[in-house]
């Protein structure tokens, strides 16, 4: 059985190398606004990675100015992506999907937009699996082609990954090799950053620090603009340091309507009016209009979406939340 | 249907038998919805030091309130240890994780699942599921796989339309050929009808208990394969009281997994 899937990246970790060689290590602000960013790091075509899981701790402002700008045939990895793959499809922002976990938002249910998208047939799929895309992030960050993994064997999802079945050069055992995943562009929101990029998260990581070192432009959005004094003051909080990042963009309420740990709750209801305003393109797009296209940047959506009233109420409900 | 004078409903019986599959003193990696509640169900009866661990990087926490995501802070709270979606599933990949607790859109005979597509071709599926999520991971990597779905011709199908994640694909050493770890597979399947196994030579989903009221017939009737069973074979044990007021005052108050009788 030889896998049919696409490789929508190359694994050339010598290209990797020259770039990252290249790439400025100077000390420099890189304050700037989300709308900013994305001009100047997400280019139509790009291979976008979006940070978080799905609707926890999501850079939703980046989401949103992609979709703002109406960017368009950017490569997705469809890795634990929920509300953020919802908003992607919202806007037919790519064609091409590495799909680990899409279309669905967990217990709320099947995304009738992202179904819809998926659907079409307009988009091109390769399988993969939470663990193997992650690993895929994880083979980048450490500059290797691959790395060896023991699930997928045996199963379509392999049949329709571009992994291939290798055997272990010690010990005989069949491994599925999946490829290093360098994205052109990754997005992580953050609870905390200097306007250098040094960045803390307070909670699980997910696959942001695989995917922060993977990614060849990495901006960020953070709840809070804070001292480097205080990122050397907790070091052990540091998931990114300012070498890798090239945007930081201060954005309050940056995961709304998804969850951010310590901070805020879902905001359930929203997510509801999402999932209701998919089921039909007319309805999305009256949604996208009002929410996305007649909204000036994320400050004037959260207004829109109910403002410091609705946030001081999803404060409320966050069980992590430092009373 | 079970005759229990509306004491509970199918989904509490459910969550009550899969709880009871679980055993103290283990790690499971568990997925949400009736798997959650299962497992905290578990922890607050028979399984107090049950370790839960979740996909996307919570390690042990002590759950409050079923969480709407693998990931939400509702995983987090009180937990020994925050960390990655990589760590934990190659945590289950060094052999550490002893259960893993999922859904499915179908399930086959050698309880192989699908949750990628239903209908229609995989290039344009009639109707486009999640794929994989960490399932693929957690049921080729952990040593016993629980799956827990509703029993009938829709979701226990002869075949299925995609093997998104393995059980034991063709047969008796189909898994070890395809180099899947050895020694793992589908342990329990617990459905709206019946408690499942599987037979150890053939790798057969086998009926192990009927839930109360459920003849063999209605198993037969509502399974697209051919069904094995065990002999001699019980009925599960009711949800007692107890295990009830649990999962309704404490676990699933809003009613979210269990529904309302």
């Amino acid at each position: 059985m030889v896998p049919v899937g696409e490789l929508f990246s190359s694994p050339d970790v010598d290209a990797a190398r020259a770039f990252f060689g290249a790439r400025p290590r100077t000390l420099t602000s890189k304050l700037m606004t989300v709308a900013e960013a994305v001009d100047r790091f997400i280019h139509d075509g790009d291979y976008l990675a979006s940070g978080g899981f799905g609707g926890v701790r999501i850079a939703t402002a980046a989401l949103h100015e992609i979709v703002r700008r109406r960017r368009t045939h950017l490569g997705f990895a469809g890795h634990t992506a929920t509300h953020d793959f919802q908003i992607m499809a919202a806007g037919r922002c790519f064609d091409r999907c590495d799909a680990a976990y899409i279309v669905g938002l967990e217990l709320r249910g099947l995304s009738a937009c992202a179904r819809r998208y998926m659907e079409s047939g307009e988009v091109r799929v390769t399988e993969w699996s939470n663990a193997t895309l992650g690993w895929r992030f994880k083979a980048a960050a450490m500059g290797v082609p691959f790395l060896p993994a023991r699930s997928l064997l045996g199963t379509g999802t392999f049949e329709k990954s571009a992994a291939k079945r290798i055997q272990c050069p010690f010990t005989g055992v069949p491994l599925a090799a999946v490829p290093a995943l360098f994205p052109d562009v990754g997005i992580i929101h953050v609870h905390r950053a200097d306007v250098y990029g040094n960045a803390q998260v307070d909670g699980i990581s997910v696959a942001d620090w695989d995917l922060a070192r993977a990614s060849k432009h990495l901006i960020l959005t953070t709840e809070r603009i804070v001292s480097t004094d205080e990122i050397r003051a907790e070091p052990a909080k540091t998931l990114v340091p300012y070498w890798l990042v090239d945007a930081v963009c201060h954005v309050p309420y940056g995961s709304f309507p998804g969850n951010m740990p310590y901070e805020y709750f879902s905001d359930e209801a929203h997510l509801a009016e999402w999932m209701e305003a998919g089921k039909t393109q007319a309805t999305l797009d009256r949604f996208l209009d009002k929410y996305i296209h007649g909204t000036r940047d994320f400050a004037a959506y959260v207004e829109l979406a109910g403002g410091e009233k609705r946030m001081a109420a999803l404060r409320e409900m966050e069980p992590l939340r430092r009373r | 249907m079970p005759q229990n004078n509306n004491r509970y409903n199918l989904m509490e019986l459910m969550v009550t038998v899969a709880a009871r599959q679980l055993e103290d003193g283990k790690t499971a990696v568990i997925g949400t919805g009736m798997p959650l509640a299962a497992a905290m169900l578990a922890q607050k009866t028979k399984a107090p030091n049950l370790i839960t661990l979740f996909e996307a990087g919570s390690v042990a926490p002590q759950l409050v309130k079923l969480p709407l995501s693998v990931a939400d802070s509702f995983t987090q709270t009180g937990a020994l240890m925050h960390q990655s979606m990589n760590e934990i599933m190659e945590a289950c990949q060094r052999g550490v994780v002893d259960y893993t607790f999922l859904g499915g859109a179908q399930i086959d005979g050698y309880g192989n699942l699908n949750s990628t597509f239903i209908g229609g071709t995989w290039r344009k599926p009639k109707v486009r599921l999640p794929g994989s999520g960490g399932a693929n991971d957690l049921a080729s990597l952990c040593w016993r796989t629980l799956v827990i779905i509703p029993h009938d011709l829709k979701h226990f199908v002869s075949k299925v339309d995609f093997v998104t994640t393995p059980g034991y694909l063709t047969g008796p050493g189909a898994r070890e050929a395809a180099g899947l770890p050895p020694g793992t597979g589908p342990y329990r399947v617990i459905s709206t009808l019946a408690l499942m196994g599987f037979d150890p030579e053939s790798k057969r989903m086998r009926v192990e208990a009927l839930h109360p009221g459920v003849t063999r017939e209605n198993v037969i009737a509502q399974t697209g394969f051919e069904m094995v069973f065990a002999d001699p074979l019980p009925v599960s044990e009711e949800p007692a009281d107890e295990e009830l007021a649990i999962l309704r005052n404490e676990i699933d108050p809003q009613r979210l997994i269990v529904g309302r009788n």
